[in-house]
């Protein structure tokens, strides 16, 4: 008992104290999941001695709420879509970043540098950039499958075998786009019947989840899954015969950003890490990995030769996609009750 | 039999533990009642004004724009009927296997009887989320148990069991099953099998005897084993979330998504936390009630 | 005994068979999960020959470093709440067993049973809000506070029920003989608790180990245990590292079991000398 006694204590000061040990610095980095290599984690650690930490999280809510949750001030960056850029910044949970603090600012591309989310780029830098539509295994069904029926009218033999994203902002701007109607839309009417539709569509879907995208379709526990489009080539990689569907009624694109957060625990690492990301070989690693696009200049030279080829980022010229929008509080409000009685 | 060997001592040696859950537990959790109460702000986060809407939203339909006159919203009473009947559905199955595996076991000799219990020991031992997860992969619609039956020539197309009641149902069973066996068997391994031969002297049949004289003096042990698996079942989280494909909601899964998902609304996610534990408080009471009755008949008896 | 009736009262047709339909239903993921573990194919669910090939991943590939750290964590928070758990729970169980009687010992118990009562959600949330709103931070801390709470009741039952079964004229007897009551507990009550003190600590570290639901809610930044951890990987798909993974904590728990049931049988051995 003694012994297990004092071996204990020695283990509890050995963890107590292992946080600290080694490193210069730490970075710690909230980021969506199954994106990043860890080898180019590992690679940011060794050049600049530094402890790299990541969690990951799912969906761009899932990161604003776990920031409200008391997590802010335990980060130093995260990876928000473009609305959610936006709505942190609107909800004071992002820092600023000075105008000659990133060496590397030079190389965001052109037309990542003034976006409506954060003109001119004062809290974020572009990180990836890609669509969200579905994807639709071909030995279940063989007909078209350009549309947004698929997802929410869908033929005998995909109904009650389709996994959503658990996005609220994907799935509502998608449930928009296949009634035609605008994105925060206030009327009363138009609201109520995307509420109905997707009341009416809740049937046939089997599961919510962001993560379980890809293992689904790879799986073969889901035969239609809305996914991204990197991350549906990466299932197709893994055998899933599936084709990435761009809808004539349209598609979401997206790019996803690195943020400085407000009250970052490591300020000058996250900054390093910022400009680690803006050299075009690197963000080239994170582009093979999770096959989307970057917002870097010449970063072409790094990239794996197959990237440009792949159906998943070749939209037909006769579709066009849309960004999500970020709503007024009473809109929001609708879309929140939407959105819980979709998923209750 | 309670002797006071430590009695001038015993404030200093119950201290730790009152102070630690006291202030560790208890105190958290009146603090979600008190949360339960609060005021949901815009985008997350609680503002600190009282406020019934946690417990309104629980309980009143009122329309999308929620300004229609209040009807009953059914979906959380769903929910949380959904929750409590797989539980119990979880129970009785895990009595229907338990009670003859306990049964079986305590009658085994008692060299052998301990390698019995030994055996349903290690899986209750084993991390409840990789018990979860081998079951997913188990029964998943390309998973060995569908390629092995369709090898067998039982089955032509894979059963269809993943994301569905039946596979949280399967999850809750196969979690919880030990909890059902270890108290039932504790409880036979003590009964007197004179009681059963005095009735079979008496010409009672074999299953009279189990039923009017065995379960009889072994229900504390199962009544223990009932509420070990209906407690747990009914705030199960992995069971639903990794078998039943997050859509088909119990308890537990909507308190998580209020705290962690997008949903992010504290103070219903404490209201519904303040009403899982009203259910399993009242089913604790229950449970304590049948055991004072038991014992007062006992004494009443002796 | 039971040959002078009709029948063998203490047998039942069928039970047996529900015993092995138990067992199967038990053990049949777990042993697929082992088996599959040891599969040479990348596709998880065809049969590609043996091979240790992701044990190997496991400990040196690109995610080894992650679960690493995080069966650090694990394995240095359940030694930590189980020992201070079954410390907490051994004073206690001296006070509630030989504290005579007194008021409030009724609340006592039902204040130590309460994290064994309260659904585990309930505590993961109560805990989280508590520890935002008291502006704790999450991380390490934190767990290890979370689970030294959840672990006393587990670690109190068995020490509490062995006490019981020691009758108090042992050391009452010390005292007489002049011992001072810390004394009379080091060496006459301890070393007779022992074997109850020691299945309290074994039960407290594995539910500590165990634990997914509490953790999940309040580990903070960069903070993973193993639950933790492989419930972010199998939401990613269920990969065959995580089932070597899965079959290395299969086998750990074996081996504590097996040693819980020894000090067990070890100790009704002498009990009948």
């Amino acid at each position: 008992m003694k012994r297990t006694l004092i071996t204990s204590a020695a283990a509890l000061a050995v963890a107590l104290t292992a946080g600290t040990a080694s490193a210069e610095g730490k970075l710690s980095i909230y980021h969506w999941f199954e994106y990043i290599p860890q080898e180019l984690l590992d690679k940011f650690a060794a050049e600049h001695d530094v402890e790299v930490s990541m969690d990951t999280y799912d969906s761009n809510e899932a990161l604003l709420a776990a920031l409200k949750a008391g997590k802010l001030g335990a980060y130093d960056v995260a990876v928000p879509g473009d609305y959610m850029v936006d709505i942190l910044n609107a909800e004071g949970m992002l820092d600023t970043i000075a105008e000659d603090e990133l060496a590397n600012r030079g190389n965001i591309a052109d037309e990542w540098l003034n976006v409506p989310f954060d003109d001119g780029r004062k809290h974020s830098i572009p990180y990836q950039w890609g669509s969200t539509s579905f994807s639709v295994n071909r030995d279940a069904y063989a007909g078209d499958i350009s549309t947004t029926d698929i997802l929410f009218n869908p033929p005998s033999e995909l109904a009650g075998k389709i996994n959503m994203l658990d996005s609220q902002g994907e799935v509502m701007l998608m449930a928009s786009l296949h009634l035609g109607i605008p994105q925060c839309s206030t009327d009363r009417d138009q609201l109520k019947a995307l509420d109905e539709m997707l009341q009416g569509a809740k049937g046939n879907w089997a599961s919510f989840g962001s993560d379980v995208a890809k293992d689904v379709l790879v799986s073969g526990d889901a035969s239609v899954g809305m996914i991204w489009n990197g991350f549906s080539a990466k299932a197709r990689a893994e055998g899933a015969n599936i084709e990435y569907a761009y809808p004539k009624q349209g598609y979401i694109v997206w790019m996803d950003n690195v943020v400085l957060l407000k009250d970052a625990p490591n300020r000058d690492n996250a900054i390093k890490f910022m400009d680690f990301l803006l050299e075009p070989e690197n963000i080239a690693a994170v582009s093979n990995f999770a096959q989307y696009s970057s917002g870097v200049k010449g970063d072409k030279e790094f990239l794996d030769p197959e990237l440009a080829e792949m159906p998943e980022s070749n939209p037909p010229a006769d579709v066009t996609g849309a960004f999500v929008m970020t709503c007024d509080q009473a809109t929001q409000e609708v879309y929140d009750q939407i959105w819980t009685r979709l998923r209750k | 039999m309670a002797s006071g060997t430590f009695t001038p001592v015993r404030k200093w040696l119950l201290l730790p533990t009152w102070v630690t859950i006291g202030f560790f537990l208890l105190l958290p959790i009146l603090l979600v009642v008190v949360y339960s109460f609060l005021t949901k702000e815009f985008r997350g986060g609680v503002d600190w004004t009282f406020s019934l809407d946690a417990y309104d939203q629980f309980m009143f339909d009122r329309g999308l724009f929620g300004d229609e006159a209040p009807s009953i919203e059914w979906t959380y009473i769903t929910i949380f009927f959904r929750s409590i009947v797989q539980a119990l559905i979880a129970t009785l199955f895990c009595l229907i296997i338990g009670f003859p595996t306990a049964y079986f076991i305590a009658t085994r000799p008692a060299s052998s009887r301990s390698i019995w219990v030994f055996l349903i020991t290690v899986p209750y031992w084993v991390n409840l989320l990789i018990r979860t997860v081998s079951m997913k992969f188990l029964i998943r619609d390309n998973g060995p148990m569908n390629q092995g039956l369709m090898a067998l020539g039982l089955i032509d197309t894979p059963i269809h069991l993943i994301n569905t009641n039946i596979a949280v149902q399967l999850g809750l069973f196969y979690s919880y099953l030990p909890f059902m066996v270890l108290p039932i068997y504790a409880s036979v391994e003590r009964y007197n099998f004179a009681l059963s031969e005095a009735a079979a002297d008496l010409y009672a049949s074999r299953w009279t005897i189990l039923r009017e004289v065995l379960i009889p003096s072994v229900k504390p042990g199962i009544i223990a084993g009932c509420i070990l698996v209906f407690v747990p079942s009914l705030g199960a989280f992995l069971a639903p979330d990794l078998l039943g494909g997050a859509k088909t909601f119990m308890i537990g899964s909507l308190i998580e998504e209020q705290f962690k998902g997008t949903a992010g609304n504290w103070p219903f996610g404490a209201a519904c936390a303040v009403i899982l534990l009203t259910l399993v408080l009242m089913a604790l009471t229950l449970y304590a009630r049948a055991q004072s009755k038991e014992r007062a008949q006992e004494q009443r008896a002796g | 005994m039971g040959q002078k009736h009709r029948f063998n009262v203490r047998h039942y047709t069928g039970f047996s068979f529900m015993t092995i339909v138990c067992l199967l239903i038990l053990y049949l993921p777990l042993l697929v999960v082992l088996v599959y573990s040891f599969n040479d194919s990348l596709s998880i669910t065809r049969w590609g020959g043996f091979s240790l090939r992701w044990y190997t991943e496991l400990f040196t590939g690109v995610e080894s470093a992650k679960f690493k750290q995080a069966a650090f964590n694990s394995l240095t928070i359940a030694l930590s709440a189980g020992v201070v758990a079954t410390l907490f729970a051994t004073a206690a169980a001296i006070g509630m067993v030989r504290g005579g009687h007194f008021r409030g010992k009724t609340l006592s118990f039902g204040l130590i049973s309460i994290p064994i009562m309260v659904p585990e959600i309930v505590t993961a949330v109560a805990t989280l809000i508590f520890f935002t709103s008291i502006g704790i931070k999450l991380g390490y801390a934190s767990i290890l506070l979370a689970h030294i709470v959840f672990c006393i009741p587990f670690a109190y039952l068995p020490i509490a029920a062995r006490l019981q079964g020691i009758e108090s004229s042992f050391e009452e007897a010390a005292q007489d003989l002049y011992a001072s009551r810390w004394q009379a507990f080091r060496y006459v009550l301890m070393p007779m608790m022992a074997p109850g003190i020691l299945s309290g600590f074994l039960l407290a570290f594995i539910i500590s180990l165990d634990d997914f639901i509490i953790t999940n809610f309040i580990k903070g930044a960069g903070v993973e245990t193993l639950p933790t951890a492989i419930f972010g990987a199998v939401k990613q798909g269920i990969k065959p590292n995580i089932m070597a993974l899965s079959t290395l904590m299969l086998l750990f728990s074996i081996v504590i079991v097996t040693l819980s049931y020894l000090i067990g049988r070890s100790d009704s051995s002498k009990a009948t000398h």
